[in-house]
């Protein structure tokens, strides 16, 4: 489905990503680890398309095409989906306003029908359970004055309700307390099958307790430096990150 | 034209008019219009060597060729009126077509017994004593040339008087409608709104007109709040592409009184709203509510100036601007607390979204403050539409058109989403998401 090769990208003058190889097969969790600063978040949004990160080299191939050539709305249409670390707060526009316009967007490059209001309506309260999200929630400018469990469910709750393919979630465990986190945990693993493949981005080996990856790598200074399984991330839970870095010196 | 030129036209065309009255207006009217001519004759037009009109020249506004307005106006429809206006059909409503009464368009059914809304040049010449007493009172012509012009002008209008404690719940629509002349034409509406004691209103002006037509629509509004009573009111100004428009509004708040005005601003070529908040009684309380959304070559300037005369009251103020094209925006915030205004609370807010880079903004905040015990602030924004956010929308599948017309709506919405009557609500809720959806 996904396929990373010798990724470069960068920020102003400074280099994040310095040779990225990746290969993500339908149906697959990847979960990507990695100290702060290593090029994560980087990695995420360059697969989504900010603009303010530049590509400057290797290719990333998304379903047979050529991903970096795709506008970021062309990509969201396409089923890639970015659940933000921070979500942006817009006040003026209710979640239901604008989750009704992406959908419709999506729909519509899909080939779809657009959903009136009702149609909208009766999709969305299904979707509110997988996150057990309050409807009074989403008619509320959207993500404006949220918590930080608030913006999360959000987020999950508009993945759930694009059914992307290919699903990106940023840090979704930061600012979580237990309870939202197994709320969080829950809506992702419900939206897993065969068809959807997951990047799982985080720091911390916690969220893997509950979002259980086929796949882990360690991200360290823009480049993958190990992967392996689920094991992995327990080894970096004991053992902390300095014994990957000592291990990149030494090949590097 | 220069505009001392524009300014000995007028002069005599006020001369040229009064001699040509038959009728005659009673005398206090005769002396207001007077009055109203010497101080315009004194002052003359501004020019933006004047610090209060430095961004803002009305030479284009006050050089047209204008003409009488005798008979050959059209007629607008009671829909076109209606839709225009942002009207209910069914509301109490003066209709004004280039500053004349229509009463085939009005309707005062409904209103409760004690209201009284009727055209000003109806009640002048039945000699009213109340507007005898309090036309002219509030709108200082000494001031400013446009009010002094509008009261040497005075002819119709509107009058609206609620009785003490009387809480009215349905709105009241003013609706001046202009254009659709041969010929360019200046009209002069002029309203006057008396809330009595403990008394309660939603008033509506709305200023429409139509495309093309230029013309030169010079409004004042008296708004008298007594003590206790709550005042609603909605400026909206939606006139032609080519129009000229200087709105005034001079409000005058006693004891314990509350105004909540807005001003919205959706079209015309020139434009300069100003408003004077005189909060004269203690504990009185004023929210003004701005939103001008300009384009093209528009010019939209806003000049506020709210006094507080007497200690412990509120004035919250915040004028919200999307400029695009190759539009100006003017802000300019005046707040004066007096000597004797102890324990005043004044916020003033101003914020302003470019959409291109050819728009432009000049803000400013001008807070003169004479009492020690006071709480005042002032903040103003000038910026484009946030990437962050425009990135968010994107990648969820919008458009980049899409998304920036989007977060313009968001912007504006927020004042829409104060406006408590729920049909004008709707309306302009439906206004901005089809402007903006041009974008």
């Amino acid at each position: 489905m996904l396929e990373i090769r010798g990724l470069r990208a960068t920020v102003g003058s400074k280099e994040i990503l310095r040779g990225i190889d990746l290969k993500v097969g339908a149906g697959e969790v990847h979960a990507i680890m990695g100290p702060n600063g290593s090029g994560k978040s980087t990695l995420a949004h360059v697969l989504s398309g900010r603009e303010s990160y530049q590509v400057t080299g290797g290719e990333v191939t998304y379903q047979g095409q050529d991903l970096l050539a795709m506008s970021p709305e062309i990509r969201a249409r396409e089923g890639i989906f970015l659940a933000f670390q921070y979500p942006v707060e817009i006040p003026g526009v209710s979640t239901t306003y604008f989750l009704k316009a992406a959908l419709n967007a999506v729909r519509k490059h899909r080939g779809l029908d657009e959903l009136d209001a009702m149609e909208f309506l009766v999709l969305i309260k299904d979707k509110l359970k997988l996150v057990e999200m309050d409807q009074a929630l989403i008619n509320r400018p959207l993500n404006e004055g949220f918590s930080g469990g608030e913006k999360k469910r959000n987020e999950i709750l508009q993945m759930a309700v694009l059914d992307p393919t290919l699903a990106l979630l940023d840090e979704t465990d930061s600012g979580l307390d237990i309870d939202a986190l197994r709320i969080v945990a829950g809506g992702v693993n419900a939206l897993r099958g065969k068809d959807r493949a997951m990047i799982v981005i985080t720091h911390y080996q916690r969220l893997l307790d509950y979002i259980v990856p086929d796949f882990v790598h360690v991200l360290y200074d823009g480049r993958i430096v190990k992967s392996g399984t689920k094991e992995l991330a327990l080894e970096l839970e004991s053992k902390g990150y300095d014994w990957i870095k000592s291990e990149a010196a030494t090949v590097h | 034209m220069s505009v001392t030129e524009s300014t000995g036209r007028f002069i005599a065309a006020f001369d040229e008019q009064r001699s040509a009255r038959k009728d005659g207006a009673p005398l206090w009217l005769d002396e207001l219009h007077q009055a109203g001519m010497a101080s315009f004759t004194e002052l003359g037009f501004p020019t933006t060597k004047n610090e209060e009109w430095k961004y803002t020249n009305m030479e284009p506004a006050v050089s047209l060729p204008f003409g009488q307005v005798n008979g050959e106006a059209k007629s607008f429809s009671t829909g076109e009126v209606l839709s225009n206006g942002f009207a209910e059909n069914d509301a109490p409503r003066l209709v004004f077509q280039n500053g004349t009464f229509a009463p085939g368009l009005s309707s005062t059914r409904g209103l409760p017994g004690g209201v009284r809304l009727a055209s000003l040049a109806e009640r002048s010449r039945q000699d009213d004593e109340l507007l005898a007493a309090q036309l002219g009172r509030y709108a200082n012509h000494k001031r400013n040339a446009f009010v002094a012009l509008n009261t040497a002008f005075i002819g119709d209008g509107a009058v609206v008087v609620i009785p003490p404690g009387c809480r009215l719940t349905q709105p009241i629509y003013l609706i001046y409608v202009s254009g659709a002349m041969k010929h360019p034409v200046v009209s002069y509406p002029r309203t006057l709104i008396l809330l009595g004691a403990d008394s309660e209103a939603k008033i509506v002006e709305s200023y429409a007109g139509a495309n093309g037509g230029k013309y030169f629509c010079n409004a004042v509004t008296e708004l008298i709040a007594a003590g206790d009573s709550v005042a609603h009111h909605y400026r909206l100004q939606n006139e032609g592409e080519a129009a000229f428009h200087m709105g005034t509004l001079a409000a005058h708040l006693d004891r314990g009184s509350h105004l909540t005005a807005h001003a919205l601003t959706l079209s015309g070529a020139l434009v300069r709203n100003n408003v004077h908040v005189s909060l004269d009684g203690e504990g009185a309380e004023c929210v003004l509510n701005g939103l001008y959304l300009g384009d093209g070559k528009q010019h939209i300037d806003n000049f506020t100036e709210i006094e507080h005369a007497k200690p412990r009251a509120t004035s919250l103020e915040l004028y919200k601007g999307i400029l695009d094209g190759a539009s100006r925006g003017v802000f300019n915030g005046r707040i004066v607390v007096h000597k004797d205004a102890q324990k005043s609370d004044a916020r003033q807010t101003n914020r302003n979204l470019l959409l291109s880079a050819d728009a432009a903004v000049n803000t400013k905040p001008q807070l003169e403050i004479y009492a020690d015990d006071v709480k005042c602030s002032h903040g103003s924004t000038i910026g484009q539409l946030d990437p962050d956010a425009l990135f968010y929308l994107r990648s969820r599948g919008l458009g980049p058109d899409e998304a920036r017309s989007l977060l313009s709506f968001a912007f504006a919405s927020e004042m829409v989403g104060r406006i408590q009557i729920d049909t004008l609500r709707r309306r302009l809720d439906d206004y901005l998401v089809a402007r903006f959806r041009r974008i």
